[in-house]
């Protein structure tokens, strides 16, 4: 093999991604006509990936993708432009265009400098991915591989992807904020299919986590595959799952994205704002069974989804959204914080320098209750366990929300018995939030994720202790 | 700066293949794209954004072995980053000798009028306007629609270049601006949504009207829903559910699929996977479908592909790499965007119409369900396994008539037995905003779950 030096090696020397007096210039011209509020977001974001499908190692992917995005407030109306050219020319025209596109024909116009905010990245990295070779990216996926294809000759594929990406950014705005960050991502995941006499399966097993490769030093690649491989391997002997409307119990990690969906996204302030969310007007009410306490933790290391600052430069923060059932507020970007007179709440996101900031969650969990899980089986006569969920989506409006069983189980007498085959469980969120009657002590995370609104995908996290709803409607072909 | 014709991309793309070392092969992917997005609320505009964006992607194949890299920027400095990369991360691939890059074949790209100028002129007041006609119309539609819950109007203008050491130059560009709205009714007690769109290539194909119609009565017919009792049944898909049924079909005939053990039609070709009459085309020389072509991700002539002719499976897609693994040729299948290496997969399906409108096929039913919506399809179907389960809302159909709505339950079946149970398809074909035209299917034995 030759002796190629790693594809990306970013110098480490911490140069800001644009001179603040350029920043502070944009942000002049982006007010020239007026307007209330301009903002400049910075971003140069490098990743690199590399899969192995098939026994054969794919390629490996580097990309980088820099550039500002603009916006500018005025009244009711935000105008927005991105551009990838960084040089005074490029951010002068970008904030020209903002600006025409915010139709400011008044407002205060004016611009504090910018002040540098002294916020520590949230996490040290260890071993930036950066300068770790390619090849030994390549001997993850290789290990992972062989040890998948190890678990039995009813193993027929694997398919395993790594990836990390350094994202840097700088925000600036009018009133004098000025914010960086660098968030470093790394993940792994192992896909398996098995095959049987009653045809293919598959199990899929992943670890994401804002660390650099020391995510290594804890998850053992081979670990991830062996799971993965006997998730495909167990369904290979599943029956079809049941249809109609019975008791669920989800474990420890598995159920995170039941919350993300039943009543995390409602929670969030511009659906509410727009009368879009089944919560709305509804702080201070019991909105969920005594005992669920529902938090979203922007600031909960190393998890997929936190971050030292969100994409407005706010610092993440801890927000207990429901306590005991009762619900407390909304995440709120910094528009919405502004309508409602609120301080922000650390939660204004975006995809990348081409997108708006909406409000996102980042880590979003249900906390501890204080039974033990084996009494919670125990105490269900007949229903499915669900031990690992795959996605989901929720109509904010009406509350109904779907999400896939990856891997469940039937429960009969208050044991685990036969597996089953995939199928979707759907419910209400609403209704589900009050229909949880028994609460785990055993929280654990669930898998990374990515969040899909409006087109955007973010990084998020979840998480449950195991838990019972009394009834949601599990659909399955058996009749 | 740069432009944006044919000669300036192509030209970039041939600056980059001219690189090429001894033995070293070099596909360089060019694209560019001019977006404009409005949203209206309340009268007014909540958010206007405006911008040009451009990437390069850039595969390396040497020693049979295969790297890639993109930026997204068109500056010389990144270009020529980006093709150190791709050379660079080419030395930790397993070597393959099927790596390869698309050949002319002789086939010839045909001439397709998917680029209309005049929408670069559009003022940004007319594209304001037109969101906030729209708003105004869903809004003022119904006393029961108490909001919208977003109202766009959405244009992009794109151009995209495939150049490679092997002959290939390709260059294609298309306009597309669409109208999309998303309504809230309520009645005392609960609250409903409802879309409507309408897509075009051009302002004059923009009907603002159809779409607001069509996003007020799917949420006012929803209102009062109820949950189904479970049962075997039935269903219609409405247009806009059976092409998101139809474009998870076209993933288990990729090539790729196949080629990796994944594809549940594997070895199948040549027998009945689908009801007799049922066909499926993947055509994205047809100027009417929104996905339409005249080259693939890998720049070789787009052209028609019969997927499954009166429920017979007739073969898969290929790319150049599945088409030379599995010894056959391309079938200009490939998919990509400039930051990723070639897929395969479809981009103008579409089953051939029956001869019925939607109306008579469900005056024929005594107890069926009409899907209006599905939910959770990312997540409830496994295209290896088959296994189909999604959420739902629409209509109960009892004796040939539309009746109550119902929401709150899934349907489930496998793809394999869908197939085959598809009893009808409708006469009333559209091509959507997806790789997949809409149609009328109706399918019979679908698991619903509700109460």
């Amino acid at each position: 093999m030759s002796a190629t030096p790693p594809p990306s090696t970013p110098s480490q020397a911490v140069e800001p991604l644009v001179d603040e007096r350029l920043i502070s210039r944009t942000l002049k011209a982006a007010l020239r006509g007026g307007g209330d509020f301009a903002e400049v977001f910075v971003e140069d974001k490098r990743s690199s990936s590399a899969s192995l499908d098939d026994g054969k190692v794919e390629e490996l992917v580097t990309g980088r993708r820099r550039g500002a995005g603009i916006r500018v407030v005025a009244g009711a109306s935000t105008g927005f432009a991105h551009t990838a050219d960084l040089s005074p020319s490029g951010l002068a025209a970008a904030a020209e265009i903002a600006a025409a596109a915010a139709r400011a024909d008044g407002g205060q116009g004016s611009t504090e400098s910018p002040r540098r905010g002294s916020r520590e990245p949230i996490n040290e990295v260890i071993i930036p991915p950066g300068r770790v070779s390619g090849g030994r990216k390549v001997d993850l996926l290789k290990l992972a591989d062989e040890t998948a294809r190890a678990e039995g000759g009813a193993i027929r594929q694997v398919a395993c992807g790594y990836g990390d990406s350094r994202r840097r950014i700088m925000v600036a705005d009018s009133e004098g904020l000025l914010a960086t960050d660098e968030q470093v991502k790394t993940f792994f995941g192992v896909s398996c299919v098995a095959l049987g006499d009653g045809g293919m399966q598959t199990g899929r097993e992943t670890s994401g986590r804002t660390v650099g490769f020391e995510l290594f030093d804890d998850v053992d690649v081979a670990d991830l595959a062996r799971a993965a491989a006997r998730r495909a391997l167990t369904k290979l002997a599943a029956h079809p799952a049941p249809s109609g409307s019975m008791p669920v119990v989800i474990g420890p990690g598995g159920g995170g994205v039941l919350f993300h969906e039943a009543c995390g996204h409602g929670l969030e302030a511009d659906l509410v704002n727009k009368g879009a969310s089944v919560f709305a007007g509804r702080v201070g009410e019991q909105v969920a069974n005594a005992g669920v306490t529902l938090i979203d933790d922007g600031t909960m290391s190393p998890e997929w989804g936190c971050y030292a600052i969100d994409d407005e430069g706010r610092p993440a923060q801890r927000n207990v959204l429901i306590a005991d059932g009762v619900l407390q507020g909304y995440m709120l970007d910094r528009l919405r914080a502004r309508r409602a007179g609120r301080a922000g709440t650390g939660n204004g996101r975006r995809e990348s320098y081409r997108h708006l900031p909406m409000v996102r969650m980042t880590n979003t969990f249900i906390d501890n209750g204080d039974a033990r899980s084996e009494d919670i089986l125990a105490d269900t006569p007949r229903g499915i366990y669900v031990a690992h969920l795959g996605g989901g989506q929720v109509n904010t409006a009406t509350g109904d929300f779907v999400f896939g069983m990856t891997e469940a189980y039937l429960i009969e007498d208050g044991r685990l018995t036969a597996p089953i085959r995939e199928g979707n469980l759907i419910g209400n969120g609403p209704q589900v939030l009050m229909e949880i009657d028994a609460i785990g002590n055993d929280f654990a995370m669930g898998s990374p994720g990515t969040c899909g609104k409006d087109g955007q995908g973010v990084p998020v996290g979840d998480g449950t202790p195991t838990l019972r709803v009394a009834r949601l409607t599990v659909g399955g072909t058996a009749d | 700066m740069f432009g944006t014709t044919a000669s300036d991309l192509l030209a970039m793309g041939d600056e980059i293949c001219s690189q090429a070392r001894a033995g070293e092969q070099i596909e360089a992917v060019l694209a560019y794209s001019s977006d404009t997005e409005v949203r209206a609320w309340e009268g007014e505009v909540e958010s206007f954004s405006s911008a040009t964006s451009f990437g390069v992607g850039v595969r390396v194949i040497s020693s049979q072995r295969q790297g890639f890299a993109y930026a997204g920027s068109w500056e010389p400095e990144v270009i020529a980053e980006t093709l150190d990369a791709a050379r660079a991360n080419s030395a930790f691939g397993t070597p393959d000798e099927h790596l390869a890059l698309a050949e002319p074949d002789g086939v010839d790209p045909v001439e397709l009028d998917l680029y209309r100028e005049e929408l670069a002129g559009v003022t940004p007041e007319r594209k304001i306007d037109l969101a906030l006609a729209l708003e105004r119309s869903v809004r003022s539609a119904d006393s029961r629609i108490v909001g919208v819950e977003s109202a766009d109007y959405v244009d992009s203008l794109s151009a995209g270049a495939v150049v490679n050491t092997s002959g290939v130059r390709s260059f294609g560009r298309d306009s597309t601006c669409y109208l999309m709205a998303y309504a809230l009714a309520s009645d005392e007690s609960e609250t409903q949504t409802g879309f409507g769109y309408s897509v075009g290539r051009s302002l004059e194909d923009l009907d603002e009207g159809k779409a607001a119609a069509d996003c007020v009565e799917r949420a006012l017919r929803l209102l009062g829903a109820g949950k189904p009792v479970s049962g075997r049944t039935t269903v219609v898909f409405d247009p806009w559910v059976a092409a998101q049924f139809l474009g998870i079909i076209g993933g288990t005939l990729s090539g790729e699929a196949l080629l990796k053990g994944r594809s549940l039609f594997a070895d199948r070709v040549g027998e009945q996977v689908a009801a007799a009459g049922f066909t499926l085309t993947d055509d994205p020389t047809n100027p009417l479908a929104f996905g339409a072509s005249s080259s693939d991700g890998e720049g070789l002539a787009a052209r028609r592909n019969d997927l499954i002719c009166d429920g017979e499976l007739q073969k898969f897609l290929h790319n150049s790499y599945t088409a030379r693994r599995l010894n056959t040729v391309s079938t200009a299948s490939a998919v990509r965007g400039y930051s990723s290496t070639p897929g395969v997969g479809c981009v103008a399906l579409a089953p051939s119409p029956g001869s019925r409108s939607a109306a008579d096929l469900i005056a024929e039913l005594e107890d069926g369900v009409l899907v209006q919506g599905v939910s959770g399809l990312h997540s409830g179907v496994n295209p290896v396994s088959g296994d189909f389960s999604t959420g739902a809302e629409g209509l109960r159909i009892r004796d040939g008539e539309l009746a109550e709505p119902i929401r709150e339950f899934t349907i489930a079946s496998t793809l394999q037995r869908m197939l085959l149970d598809i009893a009808e398809v409708g006469n009333d074909l559209e091509w959507l905003p997806m790789s997949s035209a809409g149609v009328t299917l109706v399918v019979d034995g679908v698991m619903i779950s509700g109460e």
